[in-house]
């Protein structure tokens, strides 16, 4: 077993796509709503829609970090590299991420800021014990997935009693973004039938936190890999809780979710973290409990502590429909900007910039230039059912 | 020039690049003689003058130039010097033409240890000498010390095409077959594995090579082939564009069928990269009439550059000039532009 091309076997691909069109019922629809950018990504990397029956849609949810960061938080660590100078170490998705006023660290970093490409949170130590003399600050974001990584660096940071590295707190939650979409469903018109739950942030919280789901709003979950086989599978296990009336909490994802998550990480993360009041996403507004910020036991560490930072001014560009896209009430395609002035080599949003944003999801691979004759071909692909 | 003597040898051990290396005077004729001069010396590098002159053969000449400012200098399976004898040589060949020497201009940033530059020398020369193309002219300029990582190296180079070959990447036709020579990525994947803040263990070589002996082969067994490209930056995603758009089709390839070591797509998963845009230098497309592919692909795998060498797919009238492909899945998905830095995903 090589982990990777099991699942994305064509042959298996096909029986479950007769599964779910055997399955569906012509009479109703299916609207899925991935949460992640990683299952966005999966679907339009490998054209999993295509082999979906026509009355299932997948709805591209909030689950891209890099897309939901509020503006002004962008524009704050553009002032940290620009205005403090120090050394901000970032993932790479955020390098072209759109502040105010089309401001960005790339641009950043082309003015003279110092901005680095990292890869891991042991990067930014490195860089931090390379230079002492030198303040490094890592610009920490992401759901449950990338945070125990930063809870680490901090302790060793802590251990080694580092004086010139600091987070730049951005950690969010992935439950309370959950319980908004479905909180505003009705409000916005966006109807889910179920949901396709975290991938990745679900090894690390378990499956139990998605409890409410079912049982406050009377939706299927199910966790799902990432994998395209992943990814078809936990469709058809919804469309079955659907058609046979059931509403629960379902796993998927058995080879690396268990129902109490890992216990080590979540410890961890209570030891170096505390929920924030109220933190803003981007599409979502402002949510209560739905981010972390560094605890007071490790607040030297803090850069928005150590750096006075005004905030952000977070301003979004006029016309841009991210704050839709990000809550699947808008397709991309219902963007103005879309293609026009907004392209992945000119992002005017944030979900142009992240592979797994939606909007970057869809130019890239063409969704929006459907039905394609390869689409339509797969469609009456041999074998499968009409 | 051969004739001079310097009282003391440059310290090829020990020694560094500065700037007098640039100056013109002295320490510059030195550096030539007793580096450059020595490793890549040959007929025409030894004419002396600020130009080597030749008679070019028959048939219609070509020339191409390519910077080579990889980082790190260094990589498993290559290094920067025959980085940019095979590059250029590579870039003459695609037009079906054999090439005939090369230029190279250096631009060395103060600092550079002399023991890397005459390693980097020596690469070329080797390079150069496998390929049976001597690098006939030179120059060399030095820069302060953080204006250049490194050294850089522009080579230019003049090849000849053989009469009755036309190949050029707007002949494209629909029905053509779209072949490529090997498996994508390597190079790529490679150069990644050694950047200082991706550290992983591989046995991933670069691919880089001279072409035009594959070339060659392939232009006598089949002298109809309409396009040839070699998928440097943007990888085989971005030449098949480029080539869609130059001739105004579509095309559609197939997942399956474009080969891909299994460390190179292991390595991009970990890295969040499709091995469609990873970057090669030692692989190229080729596109030619239905009915030449099967024998062109025959004489392909007979070459040792060309032994994985596979058809991928074909070429379509489509007025949105886009590049389809069958996913492995069997669902369908545009292969677009590389856009920006092909970046790795964060979870």
């Amino acid at each position: 077993m090589r982990y990777i091309e099991e699942f994305r076997d064509q042959g298996l691909a096909k029986r479950l796509a007769t599964s779910i069109a055997a399955e569906a019922d012509p009479g109703r629809t299916y609207r899925l709503m991935e949460f992640c950018g990683g299952h966005t990504h999966a679907i339009f990397r490998y054209g999993v829609q295509d082999l979906m029956p026509f009355n299932l849609k997948f709805i591209h949810g909030p689950g891209c970090p890099v897309c939901v960061l509020p503006i002004a938080r962008i524009d704050q660590a553009i002032g940290l590299a620009l205005d403090h100078g120090v050394t901000l170490c970032t993932y790479a998705d955020l390098m072209r991420v759109p502040g105010s006023e089309r401001r960005s660290l790339i641009k950043a970093k082309a003015a003279g800021a110092d901005v680095r490409m990292v890869y891991s949170t042991q990067d930014a130590l490195a860089i931090a014990r390379a230079d002492p003399g030198r303040q490094v600050v890592f610009f920490a974001i992401g759901f449950e997935t990338t945070t125990p990584p930063t809870a680490v660096a901090l302790r060793q940071a802590r251990a080694e009693r580092m004086s010139n590295f600091s987070v730049f707190c951005n950690h969010v939650l992935t439950p309370p973004a959950l319980r908004a979409i479905l909180s505003s469903e009705c409000d916005d018109g966006v109807r889910i039938d179920g949901i396709l739950g975290p991938s990745h942030v679900s090894t690390v919280i378990g499956s139990a936190p998605y409890g409410f789901v079912p049982a406050e709003f009377g939706k299927p979950l199910v966790i799902a890999g990432f994998e395209p086989l992943d990814v078809m599978q936990s469709a058809l296990m919804l469309v079955r809780q659907l058609n046979r009336g059931r509403c629960e909490v379902e796993n998927q994802y058995t080879r690396a979710v268990t129902p109490e998550g890992n216990r080590k990480a979540q410890a961890l993360m209570a030891e170096v973290f505390e929920l924030r009041e109220t933190f803003e996403w981007r599409g979502l507004g402002h949510l209560t409990g739905s981010a972390l910020k560094i605890a007071p036991a490790y607040a030297d560490l803090d850069a928005e502590l150590r750096f006075p930072m005004a905030p952000g001014e977070g301003r979004e560009v006029k016309g841009c429909e991210c704050p839709s896209v990000l809550r699947g009430v808008k397709d991309p395609v219902d963007c103005k900007l879309f293609g026009s002035v907004c392209t992945p080599e000119n992002p005017m949003g944030s979900c142009m910039v992240s592979s797994e944003g939606a909007c970057a999801a869809y130019w890239s691979y063409g969704r929006y230039r459907n039905p394609g004759p390869v689409a339509l071909e797969a469609r009456q692909a041999p074998g499968e059912a009409a | 020039m051969g004739e001079r003597r310097f009282p003391v040898r440059l310290d090829l051990r020990q020694g560094t690049v500065d700037l007098s290396h640039g100056s013109g005077g002295r320490a510059m004729a030195q550096l030539i003689e007793e580096l450059f001069q020595r490793h890549l010396d040959n007929d025409l590098l030894r004419q002396g003058n600020d130009q080597a002159a030749f008679d070019p053969p028959p048939g219609r000449l070509v020339i191409s130039t390519d910077g080579h400012v990889v980082s790190p200098l260094f990589f498993p399976g290559g290094d920067i010097g025959c980085l940019s004898v095979h590059g250029t040589i590579n870039d003459v060949a695609m037009a079906g033409a054999r090439p005939l020497c090369l230029a190279a201009g250096f631009i060395l940033e103060e600092g550079l240890p002399l023991a890397d530059l005459e390693r980097i020398v020596a690469s070329m020369a080797r390079a150069a000498n496998e390929a049976g193309v001597p690098v006939a002219a030179g120059d060399t300029k030095v820069v302060e010390r953080g204006k250049a990582d490194g050294l850089f190296i522009t080579t230019t180079g003049v090849g000849v095409v053989p009469p009755g070959v036309q190949i050029s990447g707007d002949r494209a036709r629909p029905g053509d077959a779209i072949l490529v020579s090997g498996t994508l990525g390597d190079h790529g994947v490679a150069v990644m594995s050694q950047r200082e803040n991706l550290s992983f263990g591989t046995d991933i070589r670069s691919d880089t090579a001279a072409l035009h002996g594959l070339v060659a082969a392939m232009v006598a067994a089949v002298p109809g082939i309409h396009c040839l490209r070699d998928p440097t930056r943007g990888g085989l995603a971005t030449t098949l564009n480029e080539l869609a758009r130059q001739s105004a089709v579509g095309m559609r390839i197939r997942e399956d069928a474009i080969p891909v070591r299994p460390e190179v797509e292991a390595a991009c998963e970990l890295l969040g990269l499709d091995p469609l845009y990873v970057a090669n230098e030692g692989k190229l497309v080729a596109i030619c009439p239905p009915e030449d592919a099967s024998r062109l692909l025959a004489v392909m795998r007979a070459h040792p550059l060309g032994a994985q060498a596979a058809l991928v797919g074909e070429v379509v009238a489509d007025p949105h000039q886009f590049v389809q492909m069958q996913t492995r899945l069997g669902g369908g998905r545009i292969v677009d532009w590389l856009a920006g830095e092909q970046l790795p995903r964060i979870c």
